[in-house]
């Protein structure tokens, strides 16, 4: 039997994305973001989460999409809990919680402009067409970059 | 039955027994008459195996049994107590420290305890052993054989050999009345290294270059070059004489090999472990013994909180205005009282980081064949828990300075007209809102002269900023990063650790560090630490929309500024101060901090670097306020100039600036 895998799915400019459930904590409002000077041009910032500092990934940037320069333009905060950090991350707008067979996800074709390393595979659902990102890369690589 | 939930117990109270087991056979060995202390050591001991009988550590508890019996035959006076005993005991607690730290990173046991065993067993009976040293001896026939060589040395040779490169010991001597050693040396240096590699020489590089030498010189090379070779390579020098040139036998490749590959894959399995262990390490949770008094208090103290959140619930059901002063006042009284007896708890002595050092200044003294008096004071002194943790490393590394550099050997002192004995004193106390470290000795002091020969030889410095520079600063030059060369290197301490990391560490604790130090009088290096780290006061500055925190421990003073007032010296922005030439540092540009220029109005916020004092521009004071100093999670750690970041009380994470890493 395969076991479906839930997913939270979520757009970013014209383009549907999705991550594991299970690494994401909470979806919240964008919050205040207090720019951080000297961080990696796709860290956003730091911002307060009930108490604890979490740092803000502008997902744009990370994922070297045309970035939209407006701040008012980030609508929702993804919280991810990865082993022992909490990281937030900017979206355009999540849309739903969804299930997806394994067997409706394809390994991933060579991209351009996105690094291949942050893409787990590529989920369809009829017509639609969702890009699983690789949590584990695409935010350890950051704390991986940041150490260079 | 699981024992997991004891564990923590066990390691805790495990290490507290060793520590004062350490402790006292340390007394008892310069007070071998106290045998009142064999009591106290008996006890630890037998608690120790009790323990371990229980949570199941084999090991340990027939190690500690058999220790037990040779501490009771003591104690009967059947045997009387020597160095051998005291020093086979101290190995012991050292072997059965490490035991407790297999079992911490959660390993198994699989030390073997049979060599000890039989040790501590033949002491009890009496028996005269065979010392470790004679098998050393013994097995100098083969290829370590010079007792010059060291085990890493003869592992470079024996990859050498691997690699086909042959290993020769050569002696060189430097004729009599040759007016210029220390050259003449330094020719042999060049020309042998133009043909291989100089692993090792007797005397020391250092030693050389300061024609601290006889007229010989001992060599081992590794070189890929003939006999003859080399030879010709000594001859060419005047006033030098080739005395011997032998080459070192290296057992057969197949033999060696196998040895070699055991060895490496051993040592590697050790890191590895070593590294694993580590890990393990962070994991197991760090606990603070309380005074069930502190935790009374805590609990009325919340106690008193409920009661007045019940009142403001109240106050907003009937909105009566008039009582809600009141009860943010109580509130106000409530959380301050509450923040300092957290704090208090929070607090450890220093002791607990002390007490590693007299052991460790023994076995040291002893190898390096110095007598030191070690002095401790002000134990009692408390620090934050985290501070606690942090300190050791630096004290250690500051520490084993003082006595392989600093003090002298017993005949030079005597001869200096000091004491034979070596005076180590580590102190602390609490001066103000600082906890003051500081390690002194009464050794030969640091020579200025060569600190600045050195600064100038690898760069630091240039001949203007050095002449400019009083005696203090250069002093203290010695913590820049790069100052540690790899001449200085002995057993002990120079080993590429340099006292710039010491200094890292200190300023990472928002602490500060200093040198003082008087020619042949010794060496005084203090440490002033922040009392704790979570909670600080700080100043709140504006730049453009963003606010920042400044430590107040690092601000001077504030004053106000108009942008005319600003000079510039070879486009430095400087003040002049109440006479004093002030360099200034822009906020906005230094944190990148998107907007219009400045207004004509700004405030300068003289801050304290070091010695070093700069003015930093912000547009706007909001004012001094005490925060809570959180990390800015793995992701944002290590950017230079932020210490972290804290809550407003409006919600905004604010920055709190670093100022020993802002400019």
């Amino acid at each position: 039997m395969n076991e479906e895998m839930q997913f939270v799915a979520f757009t970013l400019g014209n383009e549907e994305y999705a991550v594991d459930i299970l690494s994401v904590q909470e979806i919240i409002r964008s919050a205040d973001i207090t720019r951080v000077p000297k961080a990696p041009d796709y860290v956003r910032g730091v911002s307060n989460l009930r108490g604890n500092i979490i740092p803000i990934i502008d997902s744009h940037l990370r994922l070297n999409l045309p970035s939209k320069n407006d701040s008012s333009g980030i609508n929702r905060i993804i919280v991810f809990r990865l082993e022992d950090s909490t990281i937030g991350m900017t979206v355009d707008s999540v849309t739903e919680v969804l299930s997806l067979d394994p067997e409706n996800i394809e390994v991933p074709q060579v991209m351009s402009n996105i690094d291949k390393h942050f893409i787990k595979g590529i989920g369809k659902i009829d017509e639609r067409l969702l890009i699983i990102l690789d949590l584990q890369n695409l935010l350890e690589i950051c704390l991986y970059q940041k150490k260079e | 039955m699981d024992m997991t939930q004891y564990l923590d117990l066990f390691l805790e109270e495990a290490a507290e027994h060793l520590q004062s087991f350490n402790q006292n056979l340390l007394i008892l060995e310069n007070n071998p008459e106290r045998l009142d202390l064999l009591d106290e050591i008996f006890r630890s001991i037998h608690t120790l195996k009790g323990m371990s009988a229980t949570m199941g550590y084999e090991s340990i508890a027939q190690l500690t049994h058999q220790m037990e019996n040779l501490l009771d035959k003591l104690r009967e006076r059947k045997i009387i107590l020597n160095m051998t005993i005291i020093n086979c005991l101290f190995k012991t607690a050292d072997f059965l420290d490490n035991m407790v730290d297999c079992v911490r990173s959660g390993e198994t046991v699989n030390l073997s305890v049979d060599e000890l065993k039989a040790e501590l067993n033949s002491l009890e009976k009496g028996e005269v052993l065979l010392k470790p040293e004679t098998r050393d001896i013994n097995r100098s026939n083969d290829v370590y054989n010079d007792t010059e060589i060291n085990e890493f040395e003869s592992n470079v040779f024996i990859e050498a050999a691997k690699k086909g490169l042959s290993t020769w010991k050569l002696v060189v001597k430097i004729e009599q009345g040759c007016v210029m050693k220390g050259v003449r040396a330094f020719m042999v240096f060049r020309n042998i290294e133009s043909i291989g590699e100089v692993i090792k020489s007797i005397p020391s590089v250092q030693d050389i270059e300061d024609e601290k030498f006889q007229q010989d010189i001992t060599l081992y090379i590794v070189t890929e070059s003939e006999k003859g070779v080399i030879e010709n390579q000594i001859d060419a020098i005047s006033e030098v004489k080739l005395e011997t040139l032998v080459e070192i036998e290296i057992p057969k490749q197949e033999e060696l090999g196998s040895i070699i590959e055991t060895k490496t894959e051993k040592q590697t399995a050790l890191a590895t472990d070593a590294i694993n262990a580590q890990d393990k390490k962070h994991r197991i949770h760090q606990t603070v013994r309380v005074d069930i008094g502190r935790l009374d208090i805590l609990m009325s103290l919340v106690g008193e909180l409920v009661i007045n959140k019940t009142r403001l619930e109240q106050i907003h059901e009937t909105k009566e205005m008039s009582g809600l002063n009141d009860t943010i006042e109580q509130i106000n009284r409530i959380t301050t009282d509450l923040q300092t007896v957290v704090q208090n708890v929070r607090m450890v002595p220093i002791e607990q980081v002390f007490n590693r050092f007299p052991r460790m200044v023994r076995d040291l003294a002893k190898d390096l064949g110095k007598e030191v008096n070690l002095i401790l004071e002000g134990k009692e002194t408390e620090l934050d828990r985290t501070v606690i943790d942090e300190i050791g490393d630096p004290l250690l590394h500051l520490i084993r300075n003082s006595i392989d550099h600093g003090l002298e050997s017993a005949q030079e002192r005597l001869k200096a007209q000091k004491n034979a004995e070596g005076m180590l004193k580590l102190s602390a106390k609490q001066e103000g809102n600082q906890v003051v470290i500081a390690v002194e000795d009464d050794g030969r002091g640091i020579d200025a002269e060569r600190i600045r020969k050195k600064a100038l030889d690898v760069g630091l410095v240039t001949e203007t900023q050095l002449a400019g520079m009083d005696e203090m600063s250069i002093m203290n030059l010695i913590f820049e990063a790069g100052f540690s060369t790899a001449q200085n290197i002995t057993d002990v301490s120079g080993r590429g650790v340099g006292l710039d990391v010491v200094r890292s560490k200190i300023y990472s604790l928002s602490g500060q560090v200093f040198i003082e130090t008087k020619k042949g009088q010794g060496t005084r290096i203090v440490i002033k630490l922040p009392l704790t780290l979570a909670i600080i006061q700080a100043l709140l500055v504006k730049v453009q929309n963003e606010i920042f925190a400044i430590p107040l421990a690092n601000i001077d003073e504030t004053t106000s500024l108009e942008k005319q007032q600003i000079k510039y010296v070879q486009e430095q922005p400087v003040m002049v101060l109440r006479g004093k030439i002030l360099p200034l540092v822009f906020l906005k540009e230094i944190l990148a901090v998107p907007g219009e220029e400045a207004g004509a109005d700004m405030y300068v916020i003289v801050v304290r670097k070091g010695e070093q004092q700069i003015g930093l521009i912000a547009e706007e004071l909001i004012g001094q306020q005490e925060i809570v100093i959180n990390s800015l999670g793995k992701l944002l750690t290590g950017i230079s100039g932020l210490a972290g970041a804290s809550i407003l009380g409006d919600g905004r994470v604010s920055l709190i600036l670093d100022i020993a890493t802002l400019f």
